[in-house]
């Protein structure tokens, strides 16, 4: 079964490109790391795989639905880049942000033992449960991130989609919490994971895709450390570009448009 | 989710509603219109009679003093209601924007009295160029690139351009009634404008409990709360169409110019007090409610104006709270 697939995804702002001529699919209980530089386009291509923004071009499949046209919002937990920053300031417990996992599924109604159950055993899960009357600013960000984590857990969540959610955590804390993705994962949850730290990915999950606009790769990760794609990717923005390869395709602009805009610093970020 | 649509769409159709009714007795029937009037004479007017003799404060006795109180009680619920789910999203201005353009809104009804000989009552201009102007920020910031501030300021300036625009058009002769409107007065607040309130209260507080999950969620998280499937726009615009509601019916007391001071003010004093969001939303309606009273007590005892002495009040609730948080 595929939780997603991606089927030649370009998708612009405005005129300008960001994620060209994407295929892949996201098997279910697989872990996807997705890589590549900054304003590559894997921010938004987590989003177009999650069915938040529509492709300029080309089909997303999420669940072997139309993502645009998906319905099951328990099914899909989504951690942003900024959703702790929002997460400061506003008053708001960890039990209540947890039991924002169940709204999907009783948006209205009173809460049923089996949605407390929930919300209980996911605190427990990522081991915050002696955290759950506190306020989520007044956390440590490992302990921040683990709340998103238990919010999805509680959504009992088939699919979950991080976005370099360790940025601001020590490599203590980013240790661990990548642990407790790799458990998660074992149990049969499928995790896409943006991370620009590649040494952190590539320990942990299963297949690699390496993103600058196209894929220069996608595979198990062994095969990707033994791959030149990163410095192809790396490389594709810059100046210098060695050669090009194989597992693009073809689009003639590619080289074109490497020399002209010079780095990949100078392209639009895409993080939102 | 479709409960939610259902909700956004009995709003619309509440505006609608008034529309057709024209405002005058402002509720839904004169049944209602009579109920009322016992509520506010019997009920309330009784309580007031009865604190009065208590306290020895003569002016709780008087029917125009009591009209206040029960407006500010009325605010304070609704306004930091409102508030919590902007203010924690960067959007506390949109109170402030819906205001100004609902000054539009009653130049408008005063200029189409004065031109045309049209009665239509002022509130419901201000109602219904407040609700089309939510609507219209709320396109702004989904589908152009302008960023939301932005977009928010130019709603509110092009709002009271509009209005003083209309006005001059009348040569002056509406003029004098605009003070009121905006600064606010205490003693023209009328037994329909307190109806207005009071039932703009009912609908405010009933849709938010509703709607209070999907509202918390978004407010929180909005894109994860997309991915979740959950009618984001629709919460969104129920927000705004509610926000709309609060500042009109408020604006009579508080003045256009000062009515969103209590959507903010008291939230942003709750923010450090509250632990969840729900005692946030308590604490924020605790510190409305005092702002109101005590604001209006001021305002007639020294004769002070009812707006700015309510707004000031309530800011010195978030001074003395933050100070305390410091010392503490």
């Amino acid at each position: 079964m595929t939780a997603v697939s991606l089927s030649d995804v370009s998708f612009s702002y405005g005129d300008v490109p960001v994620v060209d001529g994407v295929s892949l699919d996201v098997a279910e209980g697989e872990f996807l790391g997705l890589v590549g530089p900054n304003g590559s386009g894997k921010s938004t291509l987590l989003t177009l795989m999650l069915g938040l923004r529509r492709p300029t071009r080309g089909e997303v499949r999420l669940f072997d639905r139309p993502a645009h046209d998906f319905a099951d919002g328990e099914r899909v937990a989504y951690v942003a880049q900024d959703a702790t920053d929002a997460a400061r300031d506003m008053p708001v417990t960890v039990r209540e942000v947890v039991r924002m996992g169940r709204y999907p599924r009783n948006l209205f109604g009173r809460f049923s033992a089996d949605d407390r159950e929930a919300v209980a055993s996911a605190l427990d899960r990522v081991g915050i449960a002696d955290l759950a009357d506190r306020r989520v600013g007044a956390l440590s960000g490992g302990q921040r991130q683990r709340v998103f984590v238990a919010r999805a857990l509680a959504a009992e969540a088939d699919l979950l989609a991080l976005d370099e959610p360790t940025v601001a955590l020590d490599a203590e804390s980013r240790e661990a919490f990548y642990d407790l993705l790799g458990e998660l994962n074992q149990q049969g949850m499928t995790v896409v994971l943006v991370e620009h730290d590649i040494g952190v990915v590539t320990a942990r999950a299963s297949r690699i895709a390496c993103l600058n606009k196209r894929l220069y790769f996608h595979g198990d990760t062994d095969d990707f450390a033994e791959s030149d794609a990163l410095a192809a990717a790396y490389g594709a923005n810059q100046r210098v570009l060695d050669h090009d390869h194989g597992h693009h395709h073809g689009n003639s602009h590619d080289h074109q448009r490497g020399h002209s805009h010079g780095d990949a610093r100078a392209e639009p970020e895409d993080e939102q | 989710m479709s409960g939610l649509v259902a909700l956004a769409a009995t709003d619309l159709l509440a505006v609608d509603f008034f529309a057709a009714d024209s405002l005058a007795p402002l509720l839904v029937a004169d049944a209602f219109t009579g109920v009322f009037d016992w509520f506010l004479t019997a009920v309330v007017g009784g309580a007031f009679s009865w604190l009065a003799g208590v306290t020895g404060l003569d002016f709780l006795g008087y029917p125009y003093m009591q009209r206040a109180y029960l407006s500010v009680l009325c605010i304070g619920v609704v306004g930091p209601l409102v508030g919590s789910f902007l203010v924690y999203r960067d959007l506390s201005m949109v109170g402030d924007t819906l205001a100004h353009t609902a000054f539009a809104g009653v130049a408008l009804a005063l200029f189409l009295d004065a031109t045309l000989g049209l009665a239509v009552p002022p509130l419901l201009g201000a109602l219904v160029v407040a609700v089309v102007a939510a609507l219209v920020v709320q396109a702004l910031i989904e589908y152009t690139d302008a960023r939301s501030d932005a977009a928010l300021a130019m709603v509110l300036t092009g709002g009271f351009a509009l209005g003083s625009v209309l006005i001059s058009l009348t040569g002056g002769g509406i003029s004098v009634g605009i003070n009121q409107y905006l600064f606010g007065s205490l003693a023209t607040v009328s037994r329909a404008d307190v109806g207005l309130l009071v039932s703009m209260g009912l609908v405010v507080v009933g849709s938010v409990a509703v709607a209070y999950r999907p509202l918390v969620y978004v407010t929180f998280d909005e894109t994860a709360a997309r991915a979740s499937r959950l009618h984001v726009r629709a919460v969104n615009t129920l927000l705004s169409i509610l926000t709309a509601f609060v500042v009109v019916s408020a604006m009579r007391i508080m003045g256009v110019i000062l009515v969103a001071a209590l959507l903010v003010i008291p939230v942003v004093t709750a923010s450090r007090l509250g632990r969840s969001f729900k005692q946030s939303l308590l604490y924020g309606v605790l510190a409305g409610e005092l702002a109101g009273v005590a604001g209006v007590t001021v305002a007639y005892l020294y004769g002070l104006a009812a707006g700015g002495s309510i707004v000031l009040v309530a800011l010195a609730g978030f001074v003395a709270v933050a100070a305390g948080h410091r010392l503490s």
